[in-house]
C-alpha cells in the first residue's frame, strides 16, 4: 500500500484517496512542434523500474495536485512536493542519491 | 417561501452508536486566499477566526473549517446563509473570492455515542487515534466524498446530498449491534 503525505494539507492518505496522474515534469509540445516530438510528449513514458516522479491529486482530500519522488520497485516513497515546480526541488533530490548513489537524475 | 428540507427527513438509527441525520444546516463555499478582510469576514459571520491547517473552529451552532488551502466551509443555521452570504460580499468587496450558498447540496449526520469513531473507523482510511478533536478532515466513507470531525463528543459526517441515502445506508450497516470492533 502506498502512503503519501498531501504537501498542501499534510495528511498522510493512503493510495484509495489518491487519484493518480502517471508521470511528471514531462514539457509539453504544442502547434509548431515537429510530429516527432508531439507524438513523445503525447506517448512516450519512461516507465522505470527504480526512481520516478509522478503526479498525484487528493482527490477525496484538498483536491490539489502535488508530484511525489518513489521507487517504482520497492514502493519506497522519496518525498512529496507542491506541484508549482518546473524541476525536483534540492532537498528530494539529496534524499534520492542519498539512498541510490547509482541513480543518474530525472532526465 | 418552500419549506426546507433536509435529505432524509431527520432518520435516524440506535446501533451501538446513535446515527442521526441532522438538518437543514446551512453551508457557505468560501474559497478565498490571502486576502487582507479574510479574517474579519469569517468572524463576522461565524464568530470565529480563520482556522488553520485542517482545524475547524466551532462557535455553538456555527464554525469555520479549513477545506483546502484556498478553502473554508463556513457552517451556520439554514435561515441565517442569505445575509451571511450577504455580510461577506461586503466586508470582502472587490477582493477576489467565491462564496456560495451549498447548504442544499449537503447532507449532514451526527454519530454519537462511547464507541461512535469504531462507526468510521470501518469506513474510511483515518487513523483515529491521531485524529485531534478540532481536526477536520476531507476524506472517503466507502465510495463517496465525506469530510468530519469531532464535536460534542460525537463525530459530525457531511456529504453530497445525492449520496446521503448511501452514506445512512453505510452508517446503519457500520453501527450494527455485535459488530463493535474491541
Amino acid at each position: 500500500m502506498l502512503i503519501l503525505e498531501c504537501p498542501y494539507c499534510g495528511v498522510k492518505a493512503e493510495e484509495t484517496e489518491l487519484s493518480p496522474g502517471y508521470e511528471a515534469h514531462l514539457k509539453r509540445f504544442g502547434p509548431g512542434s515537429s510530429p516527432e516530438e508531439f507524438e513523445a510528449y503525447m506517448f512516450a513514458r519512461k516507465n522505470p523500474k527504480g526512481v520516478h516522479f509522478e503526479r498525484w491529486r487528493h482527490s477525496y482530500g484538498c483536491g490539489k495536485w502535488f508530484l511525489a519522488a518513489r521507487c517504482t520497485a520497492t514502493l519506497e516513497v522519496f518525498g512529496t512536493y507542491p506541484a508549482q515546480v518546473s524541476e525536483p526541488p534540492a532537498d528530494i533530490i539529496a534524499k534520492i542519491q542519498a539512498r541510490r548513489p547509482d541513480w543518474k537524475g530525472y532526465k | 417561501m418552500s419549506e426546507p428540507v433536509s435529505a432524509l427527513g431527520g432518520a435516524s438509527f440506535q446501533g451501538f452508536a446513535t446515527i442521526r441525520e441532522i438538518g437543514p444546516v446551512g453551508m457557505i463555499t468560501l474559497r478565498a486566499k490571502g486576502l487582507k478582510s479574510l479574517e474579519k469576514a469569517v468572524k463576522a459571520v461565524t464568530g470565529t477566526k480563520l482556522p488553520a491547517q485542517r482545524r475547524i473552529e466551532v462557535n455553538g451552532d456555527r464554525a469555520c473549517g479549513w477545506m483546502s488551502p484556498d478553502e473554508y466551509l463556513l457552517v451556520l443555521p439554514y435561515g441565517d446563509v442569505q445575509p451571511a452570504l450577504a455580510s461577506l460580499g461586503k466586508s470582502l468587496g472587490s477582493e477576489h473570492h467565491l462564496a456560495v450558498d451549498v447548504s442544499d447540496a449537503r447532507a449532514v449526520f451526527r454519530i454519537e455515542g462511547e464507541k461512535a469513531a469504531q462507526v468510521l473507523r470501518k469506513l474510511s482510511p483515518v487513523d483515529f487515534d491521531t485524529l485531534a478533536p478540532g481536526e477536520l478532515r476531507r476524506t472517503r466513507a466507502a465510495q463517496v466524498a465525506a469530510a468530519l470531525w469531532q464535536q460534542d463528543g460525537g463525530f459530525t459526517v457531511v456529504c453530497f446530498r445525492s449520496v446521503a441515502g448511501y452514506v445512512m445506508g453505510l452508517l446503519t450497516h457500520s453501527a450494527q449491534p455485535g459488530s463493535e470492533l474491541d
